[in-house]
C-alpha cells in the first residue's frame, strides 16, 4: 500500500482532526436539543417540537457534510 | 461517501486495515468520524419521532366516574380518590361551597404524594418542599419542573363525575 509524503500526511490529519472536534461539537449540540425537546414535550409544551427538528437537521446535514470532507481527504491522502 | 461500499473496489481489508502504521491513524479517525455522524443521525431521528409523536398522538379517552357526592365533604376538606386507574391517586378539595378541584396526587417532581394544607390553603409535597397553587395546579415553590395534572370534575345532579386529565 502506497503511503503519502509526510507533510501531506500530516495536514491531512490535521484537517480530520479540524472536522473531528467540529462534529463532536455538533454531536454534544443535538443531545443536548434531543433532550430539551423530551423534556418540553413530555411537559405538554409541543411548540418546541419543530424548529427542533428541522435544527436537529440541519445539524445532521453538517455533520454528513464534515464526514464526506474527512472521507475526501483521507482518499486524497491516504491512496495518492 | 463509504457508508454503503461498492463491492467492485478492492477488497475490504484492504480499506479497512492499513500496512503502515502512519496509514493506521486515518483509518482509525474515519471509522471514529463515522461513528459519529451515525450518532448525529440517531439523534436527527429522535428528534423526529418526537415530532411525529406530537402530530399524530390520539388523544387519551377517559370515562366519567362517580368520584363523590355533592356536599360530601365539608369546605376546606379533602377527598382521596383513582382515577382513571386504581394506580392513580387523585386528591380532590371542596375550595368553596360550590367549588370543587381535583389534581393527580402525584407530585411532578418524583412522584411523592401531594397533600392539601388548609392553613396555607395550597398543595404540599413533604419530600422536597414543592407547592402548588389549589387554582390550578401550577408550581408555587420547589422543584417539581410542570404543573398537576388537573382533573376534570363535572357536577351531575348531587353527584361529581370526573370526566377527564388535562396536562398529562
Amino acid at each position: 500500500m502506497p503511503s503519502a509524503e509526510p507533510h501531506k500526511q500530516r495536514r491531512g490529519l490535521v484537517a480530520i482532526d479540524g472536522a473531528m472536534a467540529l462534529i463532536a461539537i455538533i454531536l454534544i449540540v443535538q443531545m443536548w436539543l434531543l433532550s430539551a425537546t423530551l423534556e418540553t414535550y413530555l411537559a405538554g409544551h409541543t411548540g418546541a417540537v419543530v424548529p427542533a427538528a428541522l435544527f436537529s437537521g440541519l445539524l445532521f446535514s453538517g455533520c454528513l457534510a464534515l464526514n464526506l470532507f474527512v472521507d475526501r481527504v483521507d482518499r486524497g491522502t491516504w491512496h495518492s | 461517501m463509504t457508508f454503503f461500499r461498492n463491492p467492485s473496489k478492492e477488497p475490504l481489508w484492504k480499506e479497512e486495515f492499513s500496512v503502515l502504521a502512519s496509514d493506521e491513524r486515518y483509518v482509525t479517525r474515519r471509522q471514529f468520524t463515522k461513528f459519529l455522524t451515525l450518532a448525529s443521525l440517531g439523534m436527527f431521528v429522535g428528534n423526529l419521532w418526537i415530532l411525529l409523536r406530537s402530530r399524530f398522538a390520539r388523544a387519551r379517552q377517559f370515562s366519567s366516574v362517580k368520584i363523590a357526592q355533592v356536599g360530601e365533604i365539608p369546605v376546606r376538606g379533602v377527598k382521596l380518590f383513582t382515577y382513571p386507574t386504581p394506580q392513580d391517586h387523585c386528591i380532590m378539595v371542596r375550595t368553596g361551597d360550590d367549588e370543587y378541584v381535583a389534581y393527580s396526587q402525584k407530585c411532578t417532581h418524583l412522584s411523592c404524594a401531594v397533600y392539601y394544607s388548609a392553613e396555607n390553603d395550597r398543595l404540599e409535597c413533604p419530600c422536597h418542599r414543592g407547592f402548588f397553587s389549589i387554582k390550578d395546579g401550577s408550581v408555587l415553590q420547589g422543584p417539581p419542573p410542570r404543573p398537576l395534572p388537573q382533573v376534570t370534575l363535572v357536577r351531575d345532579g348531587s353527584k361529581l363525575l370526573a370526566t377527564g386529565v388535562k396536562g398529562t
